[in-house]
Parts: structure tokens; C-alpha cells; sequence
């Protein structure tokens, strides 16, 4: 099996990854226990969303829908799990944002890191929004639409994101 | 999902994880007023369904009823109309017993007030066959010892007398005919005159002159002195004075209701009665205190001078 193969789309060539057994999983488990960690420790870094930015990045790389929605699930989920909110609140958000992500992902170039700064600010705040929906329709939790913390979370979480990208390209098999 | 497209496959996909997590989430939640979320989503999924559903049943129902569902409905809307008819003339008839008992029991009243008055309730059996007279037929007769000449009144007041006696009935002439006549006097005034019949419903009291005072809504009352009526029973109510030549001429409202008879009393005697105030005939408002109420035996003690025509 090829490490990696060429998804035809449109004309253009587009590079599915494969990673190496369980850096998906890992990746996984390590950006939930540093989510739910550091910021005990760091409070300011709960401004961070490093589930989301596995979700997007998976979601980018794999660029299968199917799996990166299922991705985006059980990150959801678990996430869900180690915080207060209610199960599937982090769950839908991610499963969308992980279809998302793996649809655009076949059809963009995802490797230049602009690319990837602007798709995680824009999923970002869409994940942002679909929380906040979810909050307000579901659990009739009135949350503003827009807050500063917000926008400085939609600046700071994809340039984290740039360089998590970077370092997470090592674990694909070349 | 097998023979989807991938595309289409992973759109299902999502949609079924998402609406998994989003039930997962509604049985979570609950809410403090309505219980847990997926049961107000439930409920507000089912209730327009039912209520859709029952609207939709109560068509059909009374579009089955209205239109469908008439085979025996001509048939018992015709037992219905004749049932109907049958309680129409049942109800007439409760309530002509019902008159008839009032009327009894006034009768009854009446005669118990009098217990020691000699009397005898007989019922109105029919009329004369001459439209020019004013002449019942009652179903008591000699055998209950009714004679000529008595006295023929109601609770309300005088009637007529008895101007024939058989066995079993008897003839009555009533105050409204044109040769009757009755010894009257003015309860008030004690001014006399008799009261007669003119063929009509009114009476009209003669030889009562114009110097007397009379006025409209003064009580006529039986003077006693024509031997058939006690004295003091009620005989009607002026309701149109007039000077005349020599007399007044004055018209009486008959007390009792001598066109709608059904049941009498004749009086086997002509010795007074004691009329209570509420057996007297009533409606003279305008008149000071009547001697009439008072018992018979005051009466007579201050009885004034008499006049004869």
C-alpha cells in the first residue's frame, strides 16, 4: 500500500497522507490530556482549542470525509467527557468541522501554511459558532455571538495551529 | 448506504452522527419547567401528529355521522316528531291537570275556610246552546241537594244561581246573562243597587242615583238581600261610572271568571259566609279600609240603611 496517493479532483492533484500507526491516536490523546492539563497550570493557554486543531489538521490531511467527521466524534466526545458540558456539545462542533475540513481538504492545497492559518481561523470560528448554537437552542445557555476572548482565540489558535501542523507533518509516512 | 456515492455516503454519515449527538444531548438536558429536553422534543414532535391526527378522525367521524351514517335517520326523526307530538299534548295536559288541581285545591280551600257553610263543588259540565244566554250545566243536581234559586260562586266570587235542578245536574243561570240579577252594594259606600247582566262580559249595577259617590275601583259585594247570596261575597269591581238621567250609570267587572268556568261551588244556603280579606275579590287599591273584610257578624252589626230600587 502506498504511503501516499493522488486524490484527482477538478484536474488538480491532491495528496491524501497516510501517518504512521497510532499518531493519529496519540495526537489525539495528547492534545485532550494537555487541554485538560495545562491550564491548571496555565490559565491562559485555556484559550487554546488543541482538539480542534487535531480535527482540522487530520481532517485537512486524510481528506476523507467519512473519517474525519468520525474523527471529529470521538474527539468531540471525549472532549465532552473531560469538561462540564453536556456529551456531544464539543461532539457536533467537531463533527462537523472534521467533514468539513476533510471535504475541503480534497479539493484545496492545505500544505501552504497560509492556507492553513486562514482554514483554522475559519474553522475556528465556525466551531465557535456551532457551540454557541448549540448552547443557545439546546441547552438554553445564552452565549454571546462575539467576544474579544474570541477574536484573540481566532488569531492565536491558528497560529499555534501553523506550527502544529508543521510539527505533525512528521509523523506522515513519506 | 452501500450503493451511495461516497459523497453522499459521508453527507449521511454526518448527519446520523450529528443526530445522534444531538439526541445524546436532549436526554441529557433537563429542563427545570419541562423535564428532560428529549421529552419536550417528544412530545412537541408527537402532539401536532395527534392533534393532526385527532382532527383529521373527527373529520372523518362527522362527515360519517353527517353524511354517511343516515340510513335510519328519516325514520327517527319520524319517531322523534311523534314522540314529540306525544309529549307536546302530555305537557298540555300535566299542565291542564295541573290548573285543574290549583283550582280544586282553591275550591277545597275554600270550602274548608267554610266548614260550616252547607255546599256542594260541582263541575262545569256545559254550556247553554243559545249564544244569546249565559247559562252552564253543572253535574251536581238534586241528588246532592241542590235547588232552585241557590247560590252559584268560586273562591273569587259570584257566578250565577241555579235556575234549574234535575237529579243529576243542574242549570245555571250566570251573573253576566241578561235576566240575571244579583243584591249588591258598594263595599265602601254600602250604597245599594243590583248588579244584573247585559249579555256582555262587564255587569252593570242600576238605581244607584247621582248623588252618591262612587268611583272607579270601588268593590261591588253581595248585599244579601235577594236571599240567594250570602251577604258580603264579592261580586266585582267598578270600572266605569257615568250621571245618567235619574241613576248613575255604572259598569262592575265580574270578580270571578265567568267565561273560563270549569268547577263551582253552589251554596246550599244563603246564610253569610266569612270572607277572609284574600277570598274577597281584590283591586280596589284606591279605596279606604274595607268593611267587606271584616267578618260577616261586624258587618252586619254596622250595616247602614238600605236601598231598594
Amino acid at each position: 500500500m502506498n504511503d501516499a496517493f493522488d486524490l484527482r479532483i477538478n484536474e488538480s492533484h491532491i495528496e491524501v497522507h497516510k501517518f504512521h500507526g497510532g499518531a493519529i491516536l496519540l495526537s489525539m490523546i495528547f492534545a485532550l490530556l494537555l487541554q485538560a492539563f495545562v491550564p491548571v497550570y496555565l490559565p491562559k493557554t485555556s484559550i487554546l482549542d488543541l482538539p480542534l486543531l487535531i480535527t482540522i489538521y487530520f481532517g485537512l490531511s486524510r481528506r476523507n470525509p467519512s473519517t474525519g467527521l468520525l474523527l471529529g466524534t470521538v474527539i468531540g466526545l471525549l472532549q465532552d467527557s473531560l469538561s462540564k458540558t453536556p456529551l456531544g456539545l464539543f461532539g457536533i462542533a467537531k463533527t462537523i468541522i472534521g467533514y468539513l475540513a476533510s471535504s475541503i481538504g480534497a479539493r484545496l492545497d492545505t500544505e501552504h501554511p497560509a492556507a492553513r492559518f486562514a482554514l483554522t481561523a475559519a474553522f475556528f470560528a465556525l466551531h465557535q459558532g456551532i457551540v454557541v448554537l448549540v448552547q443557545k437552542l439546546l441547552l438554553a445557555q445564552p452565549q454571546p455571538w462575539f467576544t474579544m476572548r474570541l477574536l484573540i482565540a481566532c488569531i492565536v489558535n491558528p497560529i499555534l495551529g501553523v506550527f502544529l501542523y508543521y510539527l505533525l507533518d512528521r509523523f506522515r509516512k513519506s | 448506504m452501500a450503493g451511495l456515492p461516497s459523497r453522499h455516503r459521508s453527507l449521511f454519515l454526518l448527519a446520523g452522527v450529528v443526530l445522534l449527538q444531538v439526541l445524546l444531548l436532549a436526554v441529557q438536558i433537563r429542563r427545570d419547567s419541562q423535564g428532560r429536553l428529549i421529552r419536550v422534543w417528544t412530545v412537541s414532535a408527537v402532539s401536532p401528529v395527534e392533534r393532526s391526527g385527532a382532527w383529521g378522525i373527527g373529520k372523518i367521524r362527522d362527515a360519517w355521522r353527517h353524511y354517511f351514517a343516515l340510513s335510519d335517520t328519516a325514520r327517527q326523526n319520524e319517531e322523534l316528531r311523534r314522540e314529540n307530538g306525544q309529549l307536546k299534548l302530555e305537557i298540555m295536559q300535566l299542565q291542564s291537570k295541573s290548573a285543574e288541581a290549583d283550582r280544586l285545591a282553591a275550591l277545597l280551600n275554600f270550602k274548608q275556610k267554610q266548614a260550616k257553610v252547607p255546599m256542594v263543588v260541582a263541575r262545569v259540565i256545559g254550556a247553554s246552546a243559545d249564544a244569546n244566554s249565559a247559562v252552564l250545566y253543572l253535574d251536581q243536581g238534586l241528588n246532592e241537594g241542590i235547588r232552585k234559586n241557590m247560590g252559584v260562586i268560586t273562591p273569587e266570587g259570584v257566578v250565577g244561581k241555579v235556575i234549574e235542578s234535575f237529579r243529576n245536574t243542574c242549570q245555571v243561570l250566570l251573573v253576566t246573562d241578561r235576566d240575571s240579577g244579583v243584591g249588591a252594594m258598594i263595599a265602601y259606600s254600602r250604597v245599594h243597587g243590583p248588579v244584573g247582566g247585559m249579555g256582555e262580559p262587564l255587569l252593570v249595577m242600576k238605581f244607584v242615583g247621582n248623588d252618591e259617590e262612587v268611583k272607579i275601583g270601588d268593590r261591588i259585594v253581595t248585599s244579601g238581600m235577594d236571599r240567594i247570596f250570602p251577604k258580603d261575597l264579592p261580586v266585582g269591581i267598578i270600572t266605569q261610572v257615568k250621571p245618567g238621567g235619574q241613576y248613575k250609570q255604572i259598569r262592575v267587572r265580574p270578580s270571578a271568571n265567568v267565561e273560563k268556568l270549569e268547577e263551582v261551588i253552589v251554596l246550599l244556603t244563603t246564610d253569610p259566609l266569612a270572607m277572609k280579606p284574600q277570598d274577597s275579590a281584590s283591586g280596589n287599591a284606591t279605596t279606604p279600609p274595607n268593611p267587606a273584610a271584616q267578618p260577616v257578624s261586624a258587618l252586619t252589626k254596622s250595616k247602614p240603611a238600605e236601598k231598594h230600587p
